[in-house]
């Protein structure tokens, strides 16, 4: 159970990282990336995972 | 792409030097007035904005401003704009060609401060909100601050996020925020903002709408009452939020906003916006200034915006940002305050001196009878008529009738995807953007282009080099209605 990003889709703007409740977000090698070993979902946390609720791009935050 | 000179030609070290390289040669000054000076300010708000490009129409002449890209990220989407465009020869605001760390773009503003003694100000306008990514903003602007304590620091927002932070703004010493507000109606803002994000959810359509407006107002009434000075910029949509512009002018200005600067919708299909994909059309010339006119005793109005790019560096209207790219700075940069300092005192006298020069061509004004006239300027800065014709990127638009000179708004000459264009083309958009204006005063024009204008019913005058602007449109005024009672 996790999300993943998109990179082909991905601006960079880095607010998926700004909003992960779990610091799931990372940004390496010149891309921003989740580690599905921190990513929850937002169960628990949030209605909808943060990530995807605010990236600018759509199906960019997806489930993995 | 921008031109460079007039920045390139002030790069001297003394104020006598400073002064040489403005003055040049040309028909002596006589006077001049603006009326944007210090008179109708408190001398507590025009220390604020007299070195402030974009909060005075008059600075904008004389100093410089910087944006740097820092803060990418942004808590709502607004139809004119898409984060995934770049494009390094389009000129708009939220776009940019470089992203930046907090320590590059310090490293970055250390570097123009050192080339650039007009450089006064340092912005942080998106792309991506400021106030939203407001650890990266923070942290450029506290390391710049220790640097360069005497560059003016400000930051612009659609306002969700700025509450959070109004405290920390005034504890950092930032006097000038700007807000973006389109419109006071949640029904119109759902036809602008398809959703926000807000405290961890997000929101769409009305509901967006009201949170967002509420929020603005909100950060509106903080700053003001925090003694910040705010520019409201409203994007103008026909059809869209035309109708409650002057109502969103009454009312920010009720709130104390210091500016409302009203910029028209830049929309092109090829920028992927969603308005650009649904053909919404951007205003016109005379729509924009009809809008403007409605709103004459609101908010004073900023007629000289340039909506300059997110990583603009220059004088208003020019960007010198590709010479400053990261791969182009020093590693260590040695900063001359002192240059600042000097072009700082030469400005103030310079001022002095245009001010009482306006004053004396104001009374031969003020016996005219006659009809207003439009007269296009060309300058690079300065206050002064020092461009050449065919250099001009853009003109300055003045109005002049016996009451005095008022600068109106600039009209770009170029597309802003320059290139692919013959010089008869040119020429052609030039008199096209000059439509209702029937005199351009520049430095120098070529016989050519001065036949082809006169053709098109504009005349090109360039015997007032190096004139201070409205000195040169007082006189121009007085003498061709003189003329005129002549030969009548
Ligand atoms: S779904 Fe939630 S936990 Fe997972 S990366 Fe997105 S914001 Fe972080
Ligand atoms: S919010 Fe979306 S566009 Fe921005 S960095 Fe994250 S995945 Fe990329």
């Amino acid at each position: 159970m996790a999300y993943k990003i998109v990179t082909a889709h991905c601006t960079a703007c880095g607010a998926c990282e700004f909003e992960c409740p779990n610091a799931a977000v990372r940004f390496k090698a010149g891309a921003y990336v989740i580690d599905p070993r921190l990513c929850t979902e937002c169960a628990g946390q949030f209605d909808a995972p943060q990530c995807a609720s605010v990236c600018p791009v759509p199906k960019t935050c997806i489930p993995a | 792409m921008a031109d460079i000179i007039s920045l390139g030609g002030l790069q001297v070290a003394s104020r006598d030097e400073l002064g040489k390289a403005l003055e040049g040669g040309g028909c002596a000054a006589s006077s001049c007035g603006s009326k944007a000076g210090p008179a109708d300010m408190d001398p507590a708000t025009w220390a604020k904005v007299k070195d402030h490009p974009c909060y005075s129409e008059e600075a904008h002449h004389y100093f410089a401003r910087m944006h740097v890209s820092v803060a990418p990220a942004c808590n709502i989407q607004c139809n004119y704009c898409n984060r995934k465009y770049d494009c390094a020869n389009e000129s708009r605001p939220g776009v940019v060609s470089e992203r930046l760390t907090p320590e590059q773009a310090a490293r970055k503003v250390l570097a123009v401060a050192a080339e650039v003694p007009q450089l006064s100000v340092l912005g942080i306008a998106g792309p991506g909100d400021a106030a939203y990514d407001w650890k990266k903003t923070k942290a450029t602007f506290d390391l710049v601050q220790k640097q360069l304590p005497d560059i003016r620091l400000c930051l612009s927002s659609n306002g969700l996020a700025m509450p959070d932070h109004v405290d920390e703004i005034v504890a950092m010493n930032i006097d000038h925020v700007t807000l973006t507000i389109n419109t006071l109606d949640p029904e119109v803002g759902a036809q602008i903002y398809p959703w926000i994000f807000f405290r961890g959810k997000r929101h769409h359509g009305i509901e967006a709408a009201t949170i967002l407006l509420d929020r603005q107002m909100q950060a509106l009434d903080m700053l003001v009452a925090r003694g910040v000075l705010v520019k409201v910029n409203s994007v103008l949509i026909p059809g869209i939020n035309e109708a409650g512009m002057q109502e969103l002018n009454r009312v920010v200005k009720q709130k104390g906003a210091f500016l409302h600067n009203i910029m028209p919708l830049i929309s092109d299909p090829a920028h992927g916006t969603h308005f650009g994909l649904t053909g919404q059309r951007g205003p016109t010339a005379a729509e924009l200034r009809a809008v403007q006119d409605l709103c004459g005793d609101g908010a004073n109005l900023m007629k000289h915006c340039r909506q300059c790019r997110a990583d603009a560096v220059g004088m208003l209207g020019e960007d010198r940002g590709q010479e400053f790219t990261l791969d182009k700075l020093p590693e260590v940069v040695e900063d001359d305050g002192e240059k600042r300092a000097a072009y700082r005192d030469w400005v103030a006298r310079e001022r002095e001196d245009r001010r009482a020069a306006a004053e004396a061509a104001q009374a031969e004004v003020a016996v005219v009878a006659a009809p207003p006239m439009l007269v296009a300027v060309c300058t690079k800065g300065g206050g002064r008529i020092n461009q050449h014709f065919g250099h001009a990127t853009e003109f300055q638009i003045y109005e002049v009738d016996a009451a005095g000179v008022r600068f109106i708004t600039h009209r770009r000459a170029d597309n802003y995807c320059v290139g692919g264009h013959g010089d008869g083309e040119t020429l052609s958009e030039i008199i096209r953007t000059l439509d209702g204006v029937p005199v351009v005063l520049c430095a120098r024009i070529g016989e050519a282009p001065r036949e082809r204008m006169a053709a098109a019913g504009i005349e090109v005058i360039d015997t007032c080099a190096q004139d201070y602007i409205e000195t040169a449109i007082l006189d121009l005024y007085a003498s061709r209605n003189r003329r005129d009672a002549l030969t009548a």
